[in-house]
């Protein structure tokens, strides 16, 4: 009541108070947003980086207490978990450097005049527009032993998803095909932003082809490069629904990536603090790589 | 004559982009007999709709189908109303709020998914919400939400503040600014808002998975997965033509989003 008592004159209204009452409508109009993501993801993050070190299970009458690193103790003799994050690293390494190299190359063939480029560029984005789940079923369809169209093209007799030594790459390719429009679509916009001065300049100097992407496409690009694949492989550790849908983590956890190794750890035997244990170790491991390559990166570039 | 090795390769793209498209949508249109051959071909001997027919007789199909779409409108309009303040906010005003927020936005991007669902499940069940659409509303809205913030406020900025002032030179006040002002040209970035959380929701997998225990509750991607065995040929056909179908949704809004796409406004988002 006390603000309205005196109200100033209108030409004393951009007082210092201004700041704190933009302050408060801020927060007025923040509170509906911040209210759901306090309590349903910051909320649980913490809570589920605490859970690591606990023993929480999802029995009813298990009563939870804190463990210390015990778990992580455990996890590091887990040889299941290791050779998952080692399948996990496989998979997300090689989908983000195909993926990369694949989409550079479409880029730059969409980036050129040429005829049938608009059913390109609509074909490209198209594995973006679908449902995960959709994009599964597809290559259940496209891989099926019988009624697929892969055996029959090559003449061959694998059942591709079911095979020791074929499910990775299998779901590896699927991986490249449903992650191409994102990075094609940067990379895209990183070569449109390339100043055509510098290739005329390039003619200029007489230089061919080749040298004008080594010496002027690539070192422009970098950046948006960096920070595409950055993502791709962020998103690729994070991969949960394609390889769910396709393969279940199977034949004998051979394509058991390591955010499936985890999922089943909670929900289907319902060990909790192990599961948010081996999401911390992998957070880490992702993180430090990451760190690793973005550091390479900034020293190369200086 | 020059541009052949160019020609080659971009019909080799477009290859290996459509074939997948290409197969499911020929064994969307085979028949069961078909199906059952041991040479399947790209061209269907005798296209048929039957399989889009059988897979509106599937109840199970038809009800997840519905359950998708309550989840998918509820958790759309909850997000842009829960999100259209913020947004306003964020575009108008500076602090160390801002500064959050944004910074949110951003590592929600690269979450990992594992951390937050176990207590996340753990947080709903003590909220008796384990089981329910609504939870799965609740938990879809969260998720969706910094990327609709991020959007919206983007959309919130390109609404010149001088309209506003001038607005308020003519004795509005912020209210009735808004409403009078911003709102009618903030229209057609809350209808994008709106249809991308409407795909987030609609296309959703991994949290329906967690949330959803009882089949009569699944929503669409669920019960698509849980429609044919690893091994039943017969099924395929109609799975196919419901996958189909389960993607029109998608399809509208990219087709409406196309140009924004190109023009690389998405690429500028996620490079944040």
């Amino acid at each position: 009541m006390t603000a309205t008592a005196t109200r100033p004159p209108q030409t004393r209204r951009r007082r210092p108070s201004g700041v704190s009452r933009q302050n408060r409508e801020m927060w007025v109009l923040m509170l509906p947003a911040l209210v759901p993501v306090l309590l349903f993801s910051v909320g649980p993050l913490l809570y589920g980086i605490g859970l690591a070190f606990t023993d929480a299970e999802s029995g009813r009458n298990h009563v939870t207490s804190f463990v210390g690193l015990e778990n992580f103790g455990t996890l590091l003799a887990d040889e299941e978990f290791w050779a998952s994050i080692r399948i996990g690293l496989i998979w997300a390494v090689s989908v983000t450097v195909l993926q990369f190299l694949a989409s550079l190359g479409l880029a730059l063939l969409l980036n050129q005049k040429l005829w049938l480029r608009g059913l390109a560029r609509v074909l490209a984005v198209v594995p973006w527009a679908m449902p995960p789940v959709v994009i599964g079923l597809m290559w259940r369809l496209v891989y099926h032993p019988d009624a697929g169209i892969v055996n029959t093209t090559f003449g061959t007799d694998i059942n591709w998803l079911a095979d020791f030594s074929w499910a990775l790459p299998a779901i590896i390719v699927m991986g490249v095909w449903s992650g191409m429009p994102q990075t094609t679509i940067v990379l895209l916009a990183g070569l449109q932003g390339i100043p055509k001065e510098l290739y005329e300049a390039g003619e200029v100097d007489g230089a061919a082809t080749w040298r004008k992407f080594w010496s002027i496409t690539l070192p422009q690009l970098r950046p948006v490069i960096v920070t595409i694949t950055s993502l791709d492989f962020v998103w690729n550790v994070n991969q949960f629904t394609l390889v769910y849908v396709l393969t279940q983590g199977g034949p004998g956890g051979r394509t058991r990536l390591p955010m499936l190794f985890a999922y089943e750890e909670a929900f289907r035997y319902g060990f909790f603090g192990y599961a948010a244990t081996m999401g911390v170790t992998i957070v880490i491991v992702v993180l430090g790589l990451l760190g690793f390559y973005l550091w390479r990166q900034m020293r190369e570039a200086s | 004559m020059k541009k052949i090795p160019q020609y080659a390769a971009l019909l080799a793209y477009m290859v290996f982009l459509a074939f997948p498209l290409v197969w499911l949508l020929s064994t969307a249109l085979k028949t069961p007999q078909e199906m059952a051959n041991l040479h399947p071909t790209w061209i269907p001997d005798r296209p048929t709709l039957a399989n889009f027919s059988d897979a509106f007789g599937e109840q199970d199909l038809v009800g997840a189908g519905l359950r998708s779409l309550i989840v998918a409108l509820s958790s759309s309009v909850l997000t842009v109303a829960v999100s259209l303040p913020a947004s306003y906010a964020l575009a108008r005003y500076k602090g160390v709020l801002k500064r959050v927020a944004l910074g949110w936005v951003l590592v929600s991007q690269v979450f990992p998914f594992i951390l937050i669902i176990i207590p996340l499940f753990m947080v709903l069940k003590q909220l008796d919400l384990v089981n329910t659409l609504f939870g799965l509303v609740v938990v879809h809205v969260t998720f969706t939400l910094p990327f609709a913030l991020w959007m919206l406020q983007g959309y919130v900025r390109s609404v010149p503040r001088e309209l506003e002032e001038a607005a308020a030179m003519d004795g509005a006040t912020r209210l009735r600014s808004i409403i009078s002002i911003v709102a009618p040209l903030l229209a057609p970035g809350v209808v994008a808002t709106l249809l991308f959380s409407f795909i987030s929701s609609w296309n959703e997998f991994l949290f329906a998975l967690v949330v959803l225990k009882d089949p009569d509750v699944m929503t669409l991607p669920l019960t698509l997965v849980r429609f044919t065995g690893p091994e039943g040929v017969s099924r395929l056909g109609p799975l196919a033509a419901a996958s189909l179908m389960a993607t029109i949704p998608s399809l509208i809004f990219f087709a409406i989003i196309q140009r924004r796409l190109r023009s690389g406004l998405m690429a500028g988002a996620v490079k944040g």
